[in-house]
């Protein structure tokens, strides 16, 4: 094992690590600033006790074009609260969960603080990697350079629309994981999964050896297990968002959270 | 002249195209429609018929006399208050529709903040019998009620946006949510030279007939170039056309008017330009009023047109170069314009361009000057916010 694990990232490792055990990667999504901050290091410890295989924590922006209602308001919260970008990063310090931590925000945010300052801060606070929506390969070259310097994996977005030799050039631009976005829209818990993700995820695995993790619209683990038929994992959002600002509060919420997480961890055991 | 930008849409470090990969296809798509109607003749005759006979071009410039012997000045307008519809915006949205229309695109999509850009979109579905939603912010349906009810009139659904600061910005997201779900059949037409690659360059494209125009009227008019142009600047489409057939012509001063709201001190303004810091905002790096954090800050103007917090790319760098000068002017002064202009002329500006008229009292000018000012609305819109704000 570890000799296999030598010289790789902590998500490929991750990816590895699942592939020996027959099993699929479940990702949950939260966004960092809420439920409010100080909670942050117990939910991704509880999400790691529920089975998450990897974590996306949300950086909140208060335009995300690519958010659905959920996620927005969600991020508005967090900003409501005076969530800074440095408090996020000490939460998931402190948190210091066993599983592989990733950022999702937009690029605005990581550009005010300079590629580069932002690259190394998320790498110290312990996290893998970084996802900025409206970043496109073509636009990441310095994205790209200060991830790297900062031994951070890129991922980058891949979509129903996208052409093969777009989805060449997002493959190229990624090292961690690719991000395989379900259906043309934005994100938000759905009834359904459209059936020509199959599709989509098999025309990404034509251009790369990557692992591919699907997300957008996933909430139920049939869902999950749709999705992990064909990809190597499913990023659960909206739904986990939904449940935790129903649900979490003051010393309570824990078991919800886990019972949710572990459903559809099981989903992910094909 | 200046070129067109590169493939990524430079206007030298500002632009480009930060958008969530699903739009991308899209985007190129567009890119490729404009760049072959441009080329394409029948295309040109079309929209220059749209020009003559659907929205009234070419505008007059019109001489100020009664201002001009209050200034010292020579002082013009060019008159997009008078194309149908009453401000520049339609000659954006025909040129959009006719590309959506080669494209096979059935839906329409805008966003609108004073309701101009809507009423515009609402106005040429209605020509091309083509689906319209237009989505706005609740703060601007309730000052520009007027313009609510003409785009629903023309058949245009209003979609009211009630998320974050309910005004252009955040109709301006809920617009590209749309397109990002309904990107196969939907075109999106943005209203001003903001966003995402290509729609700062296409939008330019489409309102530079506006100074063209001027640049052939005053040369007839006085057999020389004006010393300067004045524009209103909220994304900053009705300038950047005008200014764009004068920028070669280095000793024409161009002079942007950005909404100062209740004064730069206090914050609560809408002038990216004079206080704001390069970000990405909509798809493009441009000067963004934003706090250290990269979140963006609310802004405020008494002009829903203006009440903006970022700039078309192309504005950012005329900045950043001192080929265009930006100039913050307060509600107060603005609102004074729109006085002073209904008074002095008997021509009733929306409350945008009165800020460019208010740069007339603010800032030196040698005498006899020779001005041109982007009359770019009428203040139908305005009226009832007027009403309540003027004690007559």
């Amino acid at each position: 094992m570890s000799g296999k694990l030598a010289g790789m990232s902590a998500i490929a490792g991750r990816f590895a690590s699942l592939r020996d055990r027959g099993e699929k990667a479940l990702v949950p999504f939260v966004t960092g600033g809420d439920p409010p901050i100080e909670h942050l290091p117990m939910i991704l410890r509880t999400l790691e006790s529920g089975g998450a295989d990897l974590i996306e924590v949300g950086l909140p922006f208060s335009d995300p074009i690519a958010d659905g209602p959920t996620i927005q308001a969600s991020s508005q919260r967090s900003l409501d609260r005076g969530t800074r970008l440095e408090d996020i990063f000490e939460a998931v310090a402190k948190a210091s969960v066993g599983v592989p931590v990733i950022y999702m925000g937009y690029t605005n945010v990581a550009l005010r603080r300079g590629f580069g300052r932002f690259a190394k801060g998320a790498r110290e606070s312990g996290a893998a990697g970084a996802l900025l929506s409206d970043l496109t390969p073509e636009e990441a070259g310095d994205w790209q350079a200060a991830a790297k310097e900062a031994g951070l994996d890129t991922v980058f977005l891949v979509a129903p629309t996208s052409t093969n030799a777009r989805i060449e050039l997002a493959c190229g631009a990624t090292t961690g994981f690719v991000y395989c976005v379900s259906r043309t829209g934005v994100t938000g818990a759905e009834n359904r999964v459209p059936a020509d993700v199959r599709e989509t995820v098999a025309r990404v695995k034509r251009h790369t050896s990557l692992p591919v993790c699907v997300g957008f619209g996933i909430s139920q683990p049939e869902h999950v297990r749709m999705v992990c038929e064909v990809a190597d994992g499913a990023v659960v959002g909206s739904h986990l968002v939904n449940l935790l600002a129903e649900t979490w509060r003051e010393g309570s919420g824990r078991e919800k959270l886990q019972e949710a997480v572990a459903g559809l961890k099981a989903a992910s055991r094909i | 002249m200046p070129s067109a930008p590169r493939t990524q849409g430079r206007f030298g470090l500002y632009g480009g195209r930060y958008v969530p990969e699903t739009l991308v296809p899209a985007l190129d798509e567009l890119t490729q429609a404009f760049h072959e109607a441009w080329n394409d003749p029948a295309f040109r005759a079309e929209l220059e018929g749209h020009h003559r006979k659907t929205i009234g071009r070419p505008t007059p410039l019109t001489y100020l006399p009664r201002i001009s012997d209050e200034t010292g000045l020579r002082v013009y307008a060019k008159r997009e208050d008078l194309c149908h519809g009453g401000a520049h915006k339609l000659n954006n949205a025909i040129g959009q529709m006719l590309l959506a229309m080669r494209m096979g695109k059935t839906r329409i999509i805008a966003e609108t903040g004073a309701g101009q850009h809507g009423v515009a979109t609402a106005t040429v579905c209605a020509m091309f019998g083509l689906k319209c939603v237009v989505y706005m912010g609740e703060d601007d349906i309730k000052r520009q009620e007027l313009n609510v009810f003409r785009m629903r009139l023309l058949g245009a659904e209003v979609r009211p946006v009630g998320s974050g600061t309910k005004t252009l910005k955040d109709a301006t997201n809920e617009a590209m949510r749309d397109w990002v779900t309904n990107v196969g059949d939907t075109h999106y037409i943005v209203g001003s030279c903001v966003g995402p690659h290509p729609y700062p360059f296409i939008v330019r494209e489409f309102q530079k007939v506006v100074g063209e125009e001027t640049r052939e009227q005053i040369l007839a008019e006085e057999n020389r170039l004006p010393d300067a142009l004045l524009a209103c600047v909220g994304g900053g489409s009705n300038a950047i056309g005008f200014f764009y057939p004068f920028l070669e012509d280095k000793a024409v001063r161009l002079i942007g008017a950005e909404a100062g709201g209740e004064g730069l001190a206090t914050g609560r303004h809408a002038a990216p330009l004079c206080e704001g810091t390069p970000g990405v905002l909509h798809g493009a790096y441009s000067y963004l009023m934003q706090d250290d954090e990269g979140q963006v800050i609310p802004t405020h103007s008494i002009s829903a047109g203006l009440d903006y917090p970022g700039v078309g790319p192309e504005h950012s760098s005329l900045k950043d170069s001192g080929r265009a000068e930006y100039h913050a002017v307060t509600d107060e002064e603005a609102l004074d314009a729109f006085m002073w202009l209904s008074r002095s002329e008997g021509i009733i500006p929306a409350f945008e361009p009165a800020h460019a008229f208010a740069l007339l009292k603010k800032l030196p000018f040698d005498a006899d000057s020779l001005l041109i000012i982007n009359l770019s609305g009428r203040g139908d819109k305005d009226m009832e916010t007027a009403s309540r704000v003027l004690e007559l």
